[in-house]
């Protein structure tokens, strides 16, 4: 946790100003004279930061999500008068929560498109600045809400596409593929996983772990065994990192390679994804996407004169999906930039 | 004809032969039954739902023709019981004229379309009438139809859509009984000698037809009486029945053909106007005599394209610099642009639709109102002619037809308050808006997206001469980026080299080829950009001929394509090849090579008809070919065309 500033207290908080405040007490031992949880950035009683980073402590809550919330207690808590140094205090806060984690998609995803429906002209054509805030605290609020619903939401939509006696390929580990697998086991649907091992994370062996909990019959598999049992899977699962404006997706490394071999054996394809995650970003291959290096732990040393590739994600091109399930519906590739436009507008 | 012209959403089906007044197309066995006898019901009720749709208007000039017809047609004497049984049937709702004409069948009207004027009465006497042959009777009872309809529109008004006029013409008719009883004595007596089957001998339909065209044209100068007696041969109408009728059946024609132009205007707002099409001899010879350029056709014409305009290059070029100062009309700044266009200095559509906005600047600046005119539609149909001498010289692109739709917008929309020169002032700003927001600044943004996509190391290429790909290039090298220009060029205008020389003088790093061996090259190359012309809805790049063969070369060796285009060339047409709507160029281009004088094995062939030559300008790129469209509105796939379209077009309309 990053904590900034002074170690004497600004006004503390009320509970009044917001719901968020208790939590965030709660979650941190309050201490009145060194109030670090209200450390100061430049001064002001709110650090973004450490907002973030109270909301980031619920594990199921997505990085992009609490990255909204604290976006929307930036509003809340902002002193500014103008709807001008409004804006700018949510950029400076945006521009701050993104430089944490530089590769993350998502989250820079998530902050864009926080600030372009909070600050749509619709909320700026109030006289008051005071009923403008409030305005753009609703929205605010209702972008988070809508981002921490989507995980249900989509599990339910993708309900119809698993039917019984399927056998679903998953890669890597994503909650919102594992709520859509959970929803589905809940309402007692048959059918089994086959989990790729996901290294260099190893995030297939946790999925397959929480799957076994759940009483869900599971294979795991080397990542090079995808397309040898390609024949038998009926479709394929993924999530994202994020869906970029051509309709593809930039997921954990693997995810490419799983798309082309079922692409060519015409098993669907299917991308569980939250609508923040749509960024205005358009890889033409797999090199024109910022880099993100996961190190790769090979068990034996590697010789220096060796290189090593050690990215950790691919871009995935939209003629091999078939289809996205998101918040706002299921989806084809194509309208991913038509949403994009219209909220850009 | 004029029938094509005419024509509105609902094709208007030209029946020949005999058919029951309104009756739909769909009901054929109508058209040949017209049952004399009164006990036959040839006219079911069910045809009478349909032929009351709106959507069967009729031809005005028809109701010329069955006025007349029935004017003159001999009025029979049918038994008012049988007559008014089948007119129920064909008229639908309209009792009146049950009343009055019994049940005479409805025999003739094949080709009398239904009358304009929806009066129903006028619809079951056309019915009735029609001509021809015998049904003298039915025809003479129509034509007291006629009266009767004629005068309750004249008070009443008349509708285009069947709309029952009941109350106002049961009384007219009743009233004009009387009127009409001499007139049906006289047509039964004639009438009832006709067989009935000579009605449909084909021969007389058509003879009926030829009756009703000229009698149109007859009842267009208002001499009923010349037309329909010279042009009906089959029917036997006696003079004097011209008399009562012409003179209100041309008022009647009068107000119905103004209805009904105002309705067909209203409909034909929804169709998209034809595009000229040069293989109807026609239309081309009626543009003829209204083109300022006098352009003499190309002999030999390959015969796929005989719907595209193809002229002899280089005849008209003398011919208007000499007429410089003559045409008066014509202003000299968008004389000098249409020159320009004619002889190719000018090309590239952000260069000629620049060109053209500022000459159109210069024509609004020059302009003054002339007295009892409005500013608005006179600038408007000032500025069509102007834009049609454009055509003349060069065919319109797709991204000057979306600026001059945004002109007249902007005209249309001038508000009623503004004096003369506050209108000029505000058209001249929105001009300047234009292209400062739509050209200048949009490839700005366009540059800023693109160099985004050039890494170091990167081998670009291009193919012909853009503009904006050129201005791309140039701003990536400012910027210090590492990477070399592919520059694929081809015959006959070599705009490639142009590009060339501009680039190597600024210090790019450049390989020149020809078409013909870009897929040699294409596996040294990361990115392609190219320009285009327009960019329609379905994702199809419509851009100079030869990129359609470099973007398939590309996405065979995987390499990304990528488009520049700015958003005001996006188009909301759909095209599925390059054969529909495409620019002939200069043949001769393709016999001769510039500097090569000893290359003229063609020279004496171009004569011969087994030889043709074609030059196309255009080509269209399918979408699944292209990666990436860069526009000012950032950089979006191919699908994503019509919504840009969709969600901007109508803010860039209003500015």
């Amino acid at each position: 946790m990053v904590v900034y500033g002074h170690a004497q207290p600004t006004t503390p908080w009320s509970p009044a100003t917001g719901s968020l405040r208790p939590r965030l007490q709660s979650a941190v031992i309050p201490d009145d004279s060194t109030d670090t949880t209200v450390a100061t950035v430049v001064g002001k009683p709110f650090s973004v930061i450490d907002e973030f980073n109270s909301w980031r402590k619920q594990p199921e809550l997505a990085e992009a999500v609490a990255a909204i919330r604290a976006l929307a207690a930036v509003i809340r808590n902002c002193e500014a008068t103008t709807m001008m140094e409004l804006e700018i205090e949510l950029k400076k806060a945006s521009d701050s929560l993104k430089s944490g984690d530089t590769t993350s998609i998502s989250l820079t995803a998530g902050c864009d498109l926080f600030m372009r429906y909070v600050t749509r002209t619709s909320a700026l054509e109030y006289e008051d600045f005071d009923s403008a805030k409030s305005r753009l605290i609703e929205r605010a609020e209702k972008f988070g809400e809508i981002s921490c619903k989507a995980r249900r939401i989509i599990a339910m939509l993708s309900q119809d596409f698993i039917f019984d006696g399927c056998t679903i390929l998953v890669h890597g580990f994503s909650r919102v593929v594992f709520e859509v697998l959970k929803t589905a086991a809940q309402s007692k649907k048959l059918f089994r996983v086959f989990c790729t091992e996901g290294r260099p994370d190893r995030s297939g062996l946790r999925l397959s772990n929480e799957l076994a909990k759940l009483d869900v019959p599971v294979k795991l598999l080397i990542d090079s065994a995808v397309a040898y049992t390609m024949d038998e899977v009926d479709m394929v699962f993924v999530g994202a990192d994020g869906v970029v404006e051509s309709g593809g997706i930039i997921n954990m490394m693997g995810t490419f390679q799983i798309a082309l071999v079922a692409h060519s054996m015409n098993k669907p394809v299917y991308v569980a994804a939250e609508s923040y995650k749509f960024a205005r970003l358009y890889p033409l291959d797999q090199k024109d996407m910022v880099p993100a290096l996961c190190p790769i732990d090979f068990g034996v040393p590697i010789p220096s004169k060796v290189e090593v590739e050690t990215s950790a994600r691919d871009y995935t091109p939209p003629q091999y999906l078939t289809l996205l399930f998101t918040d706002l519906g299921v989806l084809t590739p194509s309208v991913v930039s038509d949403e994009l436009i219209q909220l850009y507008l | 004809m004029d029938a094509r012209r005419a024509t509105t959403t609902v094709p208007r089906v030209r029946q020949v032969g005999f058919f029951t007044p309104n009756a739909p197309p769909a009901q054929p066995s109508r058209t040949h039954s017209f049952p004399l006898d009164s006990s036959s019901p040839p006219l079911s009720n069910s045809p009478v739902n349909s032929s009351l749709s709106p959507v069967m208007i009729p031809p005005s000039r028809h109701l010329s023709d069955n006025l007349v017809h029935r004017a003159t047609s001999p009025l029979p004497v049918p038994e008012p019981s049988a007559f008014r049984r089948h007119h129920v049937a064909v008229v639908g709702s309209y009792n009146p004229t049950e009343s009055l004409l019994g049940s005479s069948p409805p025999l003739a009207s094949p080709s009398s379309r239904v009358i304009g004027d929806g009066e129903f009465s006028e619809e079951s006497s056309a019915g009735w009438f029609r001509r021809s042959n015998s049904a003298k009777f039915a025809s003479s009872f129509s034509g007291a139809f006629d009266l009767t309809s004629v005068k309750s529109s004249e008070t009443g008004g008349f509708h285009q859509v069947k709309k029952p006029v009941v109350a106002q013409p049961k009384e007219e008719k009743s009233g004009a009984a009387a009127v009409v009883e001499p007139q049906i004595n006289k047509g039964l007596s004639s009438s009832s000698t006709k067989p009935l089957k000579e009605k449909t001998t084909k021969a007389e339909r058509r003879a009926l037809q030829e009756a009703q065209r000229a009698a149109k044209a007859a009842a267009k100068d208002m001499t009923v009486s010349v037309g329909v007696s010279t042009s009906k041969p089959v029917k036997q109408q006696p003079a004097q029945k011209k008399d009562a009728p012409p003179p209100a059946s041309s008022i009647a024609v009068s107000d119905r053909k103004g209805v009904e132009r105002s309705m067909e205007k209203e409909r034909r707002k929804d169709i998209p106007a034809p595009r000229m099409q040069f293989d109807d001899k026609s239309r081309v010879e009626k543009a003829k005599k209204r083109a300022v350029v006098n352009q003499s056709e190309a002999r030999n014409r390959v015969e796929l394209f005989r719907h595209l305009p193809q002229y002899e290059h280089g005849t008209q070029l003398p011919d208007l610099e000499s007429k410089f100062f003559q045409l008066d009309p014509m202003h000299p700044a968008v004389y000098k642009v249409g020159l320009q266009y004619l002889a190719g200095d000018i090309s590239g559509g952000n260069a000629r639709c620049i060109a053209m906005l500022q000459a159109f600047q210069e024509v609004i600046k020059d302009y003054s109102t002339p007295p009892e005119k409005s500013l608005t539609r006179d600038l408007t149909a000032k500025i069509s002619s102007f834009v049609s001498f454009f055509t003349e010289c060069r065919p319109l692109s797709m991204s000057m037809g979306n600026t001059i739709r945004f002109l007249k917008s902007r005209i249309a929309k001038l508000p009623l308050t503004f004096s003369e020169s506050e209108a000029k002032a505000s058209l001249c700003a929105d001009i300047d808006r234009f292209i400062n927001e739509k050209i200048v600044l949009a490839d700005n943004v366009i540059i800023r997206h693109a160099v985004t996509k050039i890494m170091d190391g990167d081998v670009l290429l291009t193919y012909g001469s853009s503009c904006v790909v050129e201005m791309i290039l140039l701003y990536a090298h400012e910027l210090g980026k590492q990477f070399r220009v592919v520059i694929v060029d081809s015959r006959p205008k070599l705009k490639g080299q142009a590009l060339l020389r501009r680039l190597v003088g600024k210090g790019l790093s450049c390989t020149y080829t020809h078409i013909n061996a870009v897929s040699y090259i294409m596996h040294e190359v990361t990115r392609v950009f190219l320009g285009s012309s327009s960019v329609l809805s379905n994702g199809t790049v419509y851009s100079r001929v030869g990129t359609a063969c470099v973007a398939m070369v590309a996405h065979a060796f995987h390499v990304p394509v990528l488009i520049c285009c700015e958003a005001y060339k996006f188009h909301e047409r759909v095209l599925l090849d390059s054969i529909c709507s495409n620019e002939l160029g200069d043949p001769d281009a393709l016999t001769k090579v510039p500097g090569r004088m000893d290359i003229n094995y063609l020279d004496d062939l171009t004569n011969k008809d087994n030889m043709q030559l074609l030059n196309l300008m255009y080509d269209a790129t399918p979408s699944e070919y292209v990666s990436m469209i860069i526009t000012d509105y950032g950089m979006i796939p191919p699908t994503s065309v019509p919504v840009i379209v969709r969600e901007y077009g109508r803010e860039y309309l209003w500015i």
